[in-house]
């Protein structure tokens, strides 16, 4: 039978939502790891088994858990992660230079190639790679060396939240960190070089096109058409054509172009979904009205998506890495929010309802198809 | 015989109850301690002190017999009560808010 797993990551601990294909009736278990943030769990594509959940919290630091029973058990594996030779210094909110020093992990990609391979990208903002399931990790540091000197914290914290790998070129990578903005390797980790020519950060930065240093919130990449990237910065949903050498705003639109995360239609490329939010100070849905919005065109025209959405009295947030799709034939699209909700819509965004409506704050969604 | 009572989320994370018992070949210090909780219990090592540099998580405190030692340092030696078993040495995750 098909169906679905949901990996909800919350600020006190994990939850998994599961159902049927009808994603109609959900089962609810948690909360896993208790009383800690869990900011992402995520399975693998290649054994729908395994799944890595990050857990932390400021009194105790970084633990992190692998399950290879689909969430059933848990195992404590490799949580140290050392920066590689000189650990150097970046910018910090008052333009001095800080040392590099690990605080937590933002996401985890698991390798689509080999099962035992997996990707952590962290804060102070640096990649990691693990070729034994999580025992043990070693940082990529040919990253930090793509002008990590002018990288700097964004609100909250200098984080690598975002790890693309490319479905046709397998050494191809894309990481997206705040606030520096997006990277790529062509070459397996051995080189990266910014990708942020097109950005515009008029507020945010001295020079606004600088080649580092933007505040680029979320990235999304189609596996049909690998060369073509969207982008959700601070402000500003931007969209690549050339595998990002260069970047287009297509925001049109929408109401606001503030938000967090951006995903893709897992059967149709051109079709993009944002979570408009009111900045900067705000950060909840203008108008009270929660709406996600759905371009068909790859970006510029945008609907409003809201059957089954609050739309009077919502002021939650949806964070970078709590939007998701499934792959089942009628694309499924989940959400969570700040607020505690998990939201569905298993007809690309027209219906929506809410899984769950009291958990902790929802730091990150994932979904698993499972057949 | 050392008592040591660790806070609960630690409790979970090691799998164990409120209190442990570590044994020490020399006269306990709270780095010795710490060294042989982490040793027995190698789930904890980073969670207490940090991994890169060792030192003291900053919102994590350590009693002996009524008595904050955070601040005396890993060398500091631990009153006769602590040595003999008859009291606890406590981790206390500290707390804020109101």
């Amino acid at each position: 039978m098909e169906g679905v797993r949901v990996l909800v990551g919350t600020r006190k601990g994990a939850f998994i939502l599961s159902s049927d294909e009808k994603r109609n009736e959900w089962d609810i278990k948690g909360p896993i790891f208790s009383g800690w943030e869990v900011f992402h769990i995520k399975g693998s594509n290649l054994d729908s088994k395994r799944i890595y959940a990050s857990q932390h919290t400021d009194w105790f630091g970084q633990k992190v858990q692998r399950s290879d029973d689909g969430g059933e058990t848990w195992t404590p594996i490799g949580d140290q992660f050392t920066y590689e030779g000189e650990v150097g210094t970046h910018q910090t909110f008052d333009g001095t230079q800080q040392p590099w020093k690990f605080k937590r992990i933002w996401q985890f990609a698991p390798s689509d190639s080999d099962a035992d391979i997996v990707y952590a990208g962290v804060e102070d903002a640096a990649l990691f790679r693990s070729n034994d399931a999580g025992l043990t990790w070693n940082e990529i540091p040919a990253l930090r060396h793509a002008k990590g000197e002018l990288w700097q914290p964004g609100a909250g914290g200098m984080c690598l939240h975002t790890i693309i790998q490319d479905a046709k070129n397998a050494e191809r990578m894309f990481v997206a960190i705040s606030a520096a903005g997006v990277f790529r390797t062509d070459d397996g980790g051995k080189n990266w070089k910014p990708i942020n020519n097109g950005l515009k950060s008029l507020y945010e930065l001295p020079d606004s096109t600088a080649e580092v240093g933007h505040c680029v919130h979320n990235i999304a990449q189609h596996p049909s058409n690998p060369d073509v990237l969207f982008m959700q910065k601070h402000w500003d949903i931007m969209r690549s054509n050339d595998g990002g050498d260069n970047w287009n705003e297509v925001s049109g639109n929408l109401p606001t172009d503030f938000g967090f995360p951006i995903g893709i239609h897992t059967h149709e490329p051109e079709t993009i979904y944002v979570i408009p939010i009111k900045s900067d100070s705000e950060h909840f849905p203008p108008e009270g009205k929660l709406r996600v919005y759905r371009s068909r065109s790859g970006g510029n025209e945008w609907e409003a998506l809201t059957n089954g959405l609050p739309q009077a009295n919502c002021y939650v947030n949806i964070l970078r890495s709590a939007l998701a799709f499934d792959t089942l034939d009628s694309c499924g699209i989940y959400f969570g929010t700040t607020g505690g909700q998990v939201y569905v819509s298993a007809d690309s965004g027209d219906h929506w309802k809410a899984i769950v409506h009291d958990l902790p704050a929802v730091l990150s969604v994932e979904v698993q198809t499972l057949t | 015989m050392i008592r040591v009572r660790i806070p609960y989320h630690l409790q979970v994370l090691a799998q164990v109850g409120r209190e442990v018992v570590v044994n020490l070949d020399e006269e306990a210090t709270v780095g010795g301690v710490l060294d042989a909780l982490e040793r027995d219990h190698p789930v904890l090592r980073g969670t207490i002190r940090n991994h890169d540099d060792g030192k003291r998580r900053p919102f994590l405190r350590f009693f002996a017999c009524g008595e904050d030692v955070t601040l005396e340092g890993f060398e500091f030696k631990l009153p006769g009560a602590i040595q003999s078993g008859e009291e606890p040495f406590r981790v206390i995750g500290g707390m804020a808010g109101g």
